[in-house]
């Protein structure tokens, strides 16, 4: 089944002729056929175009030139990136039915690398959420558990990867909208360094957190995505001209002698105890394997959720501004005039997180509150990543869960600050602007994976994927896979 | 450099404008589109007079996704400018976003700069009727323009309205005054010499008209020797000097009568509408935005090296102060006639070409002060550099005085018909036999003839009217139609008249 395979596997196949690109694109397009309707991953479906990229990819192949180790291989994109003349709505209704004119950066990479795109992933409306609730148009299901949410905002795009509905995907991160449903669905999801990742044609949330990143069936898979999208891009003044080093080259080191940090602050009430048990298990194994295990003291990390509230809704209600009927997307008729045009707009195309957000930035940003609040907020940004700067003198990597508990069922949390709260062990990770990885790392008894987090220093992607690779090695957990058919 | 150091004039507002106890203090706005090729955050052309949204991208039209990236260029304007007035350049500045509603603005908000601005505290020495005055600037910050509304018909009738994004995201550069300013002429004057310095930078065009320089007021007035400002208005839509003295001078007197009769000033903004010679209450600022300024988070901080100022230091121009000096020097020209030679760059540099290799460059100067600016302004650079008659030709006009073929009075209607026809003064000269007659006998029996018609003019001369000399000479003129050369004729006249 070329669905099954990682994208180094299709790969493979397709360099030896044993597959071809059309092949393995027409198994996931019947795939996402069969089993979309059930776990609802994907906004939109681009067959046509997949059909015939994968036909440009299968000459590329008969003629032994390929362009790269992605060429051919089928791959989901959560519908917050700019595909040009393909919808691009970023989960909301204000923007149904808006083609973009460009496509983003990481977009046009995955193109030059020779990707077919299969679709565009569901998501949290604008990216504010941790269960694909928010979506304005339907749920993502977890592939594990129908139930039960695949958590957000990149919800379809981690589904999508659990499900085998894409061989991989992107997501984006910004305060843990990859990890966490990577964890929930037990794929490895990482975000890189703020800066590693150009944001063009990322439709922003908030622009000082929002980081690219993408999903993979494996490590291997996750580092190759990140080594084609990852880089300096002239259009994406905050990305970083630090060279990009070889990956893959990172994944055959061992982690003999390497330090690992444990932060005392992630082991707290209220951190299911299936999660705890299983992330100490991944410790020892880490030990095992000669990392040398500490523990280490982030001791600003109870304040990060509170500046994360502060800082990234008064950048969005900035950023979602321009959504006012005037140039793209939804313009509900009949106004009176130009303010009644934007709050019949506003009012009918925003969700109720969205607007919520809004109000809460704005109020943030108010004069006379901004020291208060938006000011606080980056000074405790700053603490926050000072602890992690402490704590990475002594340790290369820290490791610790990556959620509070596992995939919870679809409506159980309504109450928006419970919600808030999944996010409490990926949000300082953004604040600090690092890169941090989730794996699996176990499955709780209901046969709900459970996610492992583990943290880097800034542009030190290839040591998190060292260790990331080191552990899924020595571990059973990405041999199973959640049975979709059955049901 | 602090306000206090700022020379505080003693003298009121013009007496006839406003009652005496009161004193003005006005503070400039303004805005100056950067000549940068391309525009401030994305790629696209400035070309002004376009077709509506044929110059624009996803960046510019503030689509969802795209990032700014700054024009460097638009950078190096600035900081151009912040020497040549004296500014402090901040070695860390920061763009911010300011927020409010309007469809000219694709994103909502509008990339500017707040907290900390490209560059700061500088001056700019001004001429007025009572000597120079040194006019503090508090800032001077870049930004990015915004669209244009078009309307079917009037606002007020239109159906539909259409937004034309070509001038959203065009480089902007506002430099704010400090309140130094005390009278509309000061105000005019100001703006005069902030215009030269764009244009002779090259960093702006200088067109009021097309909205390339705009001009805000801030102004309120206060009893003469009071500290405390008063509550102040502000003042837009003011596209001309014209309109900035008058929008100001209606002002004061707006303001000054208010007082008088004890009513409360409303801190508002106010329209100049030049076709009723009044201002118009805009809005209130009770109902003030609330900007929501915070730091640009899509762009770094722009960090502005030492080396940099430095070698932008090293590309300024002469600029206007030091050409006037420059003028006085080596032209010695009046201090007057230097600060009008040097009013712009355009005027200048016709001046200096004109009156390259020349033997008398204060003649040139009276040419160009006297009859080239009666068809041209001194501050119109089109105009100056359509004027059909170029430097050159001008300075062939002049070499044909100056070798005696001609006389400074044919000299004139030269002039004028080279500036119908556009043709060279030699060509008009030869053509129409104008070539100055300076020869001897020739004259001598113009002259013999005229002494001899007018015998009586002649006895009143003997009998000591010297005036009568005058009335000779122009006869002498008149025969040949002024193409005599008046110094040969008066010589024949006193050598011929003792004899007679």
């Amino acid at each position: 089944m070329l669905t099954r395979l990682t994208v180094h596997e299709l790969g493979a196949r397709f360099r030896s002729g044993e597959a071809t690109p059309s092949e393995a694109t027409r198994a996931y397009l019947d795939r996402i056929g069969a089993l979309n309707p059930k776990v609802k991953a994907y906004l939109t479906q681009t067959a046509d175009g997949a059909l015939a990229e994968a036909a440009q990819a299968d000459a590329r192949f008969r003629s032994k030139c390929p362009l790269s180790l992605l060429d051919g291989v089928p791959v989901g994109l959560k519908d917050v990136f700019c595909t040009r003349g393909v919808e691009t709505t970023c989960g909301s209704q204000i923007l149904r039915g808006f083609r973009p004119p460009y496509d983003a950066t990481v977009v046009a990479r995955l193109r030059a690398a020779g990707a077919v795109l299969l679709g565009k992933l569901n998501m949290d409306e604008f990216a504010m959420g941790s269960s694909t609730e928010n979506s304005a148009f339907f749920t993502t299901r977890n592939p594990w558990d129908l139930s039960r949410v695949p958590g957000g905002s990149s919800g379809g795009s981690a589904a999508a990867v659990a499900a085998d509905l894409a061989a991989a995907t992107l997501g984006t991160d910004t305060g843990g909208s990859i990890r966490q449903p990577a964890a929930f669905c037990g794929t490895v999801g990482l975000k890189p360094t703020y800066g590693r990742v150009s944001r063009y044609g990322l439709i922003a949330f908030a622009s000082s957190l929002d980081q690219v990143g993408p999903f993979g069936k494996d490590v291997a898979d996750t580092a190759l995505v990140l080594q084609t999208i990852a880089g300096h891009d002239p259009l994406d003044a905050t990305s970083a001209t630090i060279p990009v080093p070889d990956y893959a080259a990172a994944l055959s080191q061992g982690i003999t002698g390497l330090k690992v940090g444990i932060p005392n602050e992630y082991f707290i009430e209220g951190l299911d105890p299936e999660v705890e048990a299983a992330v100490r298990g991944a410790i020892a194994t880490l030990e095992r394997l000669g990392a040398e295990a500490q523990s280490v003291s982030l001791p600003h990390t109870e304040y990060g959720l509170a500046a994360y509230y502060v800082i990234a809704p008064a950048e969005a209600s900035s950023n979602l501004a321009r959504y006012d009927g005037v140039k793209y997307g939804l313009r509900v008729p009949g106004a009176r005039d130009v303010i009644d045009m934007y709050s019949r707009t506003r009012g009918a195309g925003f969700g109720a997180e969205v607007k919520r957000r809004v109000m809460l930035g704005t109020y943030a940003l108010s004069a006379g509150y901004y020291d208060a609040y938006y000011g606080k907020a980056q000074k405790v940004r700053t603490l926050v990543l000072r602890d992690f700067q402490r704590a990475f003198e002594h340790v290369d990597v820290i490791v610790a869960p990556t959620t509070p508990g596992v995939a919870f069922k679809l409506g159980e949390r309504e109450d928006p600050l419970q919600m808030y709260l999944n996010d409490v062990f990926t949000i300082p990770v953004n604040l600090a602007g690092l890169p941090g990885l989730s794996m699996p790392a176990g499955f709780t008894q209901n046969g709900l994976p459970i996610g492992l987090q583990i943290i880097g220093k800034a542009f030190d992607e290839a040591t998190i994927l060292k260790v990331a690779k080191a552990y899924e090695a020595a571990t059973p957990w990405r041999e199973r896979k959640p049975e979709l058919e059955a049901r | 450099m602090s306000a206090e150091a700022v020379k505080r004039p003693d003298r009121q507002p013009d007496a006839s404008t406003v009652k005496q106890p009161y004193e003005a203090v006005i503070g400039l706005e303004v805005h100056a589109q950067l000549r940068t090729r391309t525009k401030m955050f994305c790629g696209c052309s400035t070309a002004f007079g376009a077709r509506p949204n044929t110059q624009t991208c996803p960046v510019c039209q503030g689509m969802p996704g795209t990032l700014p990236v700054i024009n460097r260029r638009a950078v190096e304007f600035g900081i151009k400018t912040a020497l040549a007035i004296n500014c402090t350049v901040n070695a860390d500045n920061r763009f911010a976003r300011k927020h409010y509603y309007y469809p000219d603005m694709p994103k909502n908000y509008q990339i500017s700069q707040y907290e900390e601005p490209l560059a700061e505290h500088g001056h700019l020495d001004i001429t007025t009727a009572d000597g120079m005055r040194r006019i503090g600037i508090q800032r001077l910050h870049l930004e990015e323009d915004v669209g244009k509304l078009v309307h079917e018909g009037t606002l007020e009738t239109a159906l539909s309205s259409q937004v034309d994004f070509n001038r959203a995201g065009v480089p902007l550069m506002e430099i704010v005054s400090k309140p130094d300013l005390r009278t509309s002429e000061e105000a005019a004057a100001y703006l005069k010499a902030l215009r030269a310095i764009l244009v002779y930078l090259d960093v702006c065009d200088g067109n009021m008209e097309e909205g390339s320089l705009r001009c805000d007021a801030n102004i309120s007035l206060r009893h003469a020797g009071a500290k405390e400002f008063g509550t102040k208005v502000e003042i837009k839509n003011m596209n001309s000097f014209k309109n900035v003295q008058h929008a100001l001078d209606y002002e004061i007197k707006r303001q000054a009568r208010a007082l008088d009769t004890g009513e409360r000033i409303v801190q508002e903004t106010r329209l100049w509408d030049p076709d009723r010679a009044h201002t118009v209450s805009m809005r209130s600022k009770e109902f003030a935005h609330d900007y929501r300024y915070f730091p640009e988070p899509d762009l770094p901080p722009l960090d502005v090296a030492a080396a940099w100022i430095d070698r932008i230091r090293g590309t300024l121009p002469e600029l206007p102060a030091a050409r006037r000096q420059r003028f006085m020097m080596a032209y010695t020209l009046s201090p007057y006639d230097a600060e009008v030679a040097t009013s712009s760059k355009a005027l200048a540099d016709y001046f200096e070409t004109a009156a390259q290799g020349s033997r008398n460059p204060k003649t040139v100067a009276n040419w160009v002060l006297n009859e080239v600016l009666r068809v041209v302004p001194p501050d119109d650079e089109k105009a100056i550099a359509a004027c059909p008659i170029t430097p050159a030709a001008l300075q062939e006009l002049i070499g044909l005085i100056e070798d005696g073929t001609i006389s400074g009075r044919i000299a004139k209607d030269v002039f004028d018909k080279m500036l119908a026809s556009g043709e060279g003064a030699r060509v008009i000269v030869a053509r129409e036999g104008l070539t100055q007659v300076a020869d001897a006998s020739e004259l001598g029996a113009v002259v013999d003839n005229v002494l001899s018609t007018h015998a009586k003019v002649v006895e009143d001369y003997k009998a000591g009217k010297k005036a009568a000399l005058g009335f000779l000479v122009g006869q002498v003129m008149k025969w040949t139609s002024g193409k005599a050369s008046p110094a040969v004729v008066n010589a024949l006249l006193l050598e011929k008249l003792p004899k007679l």
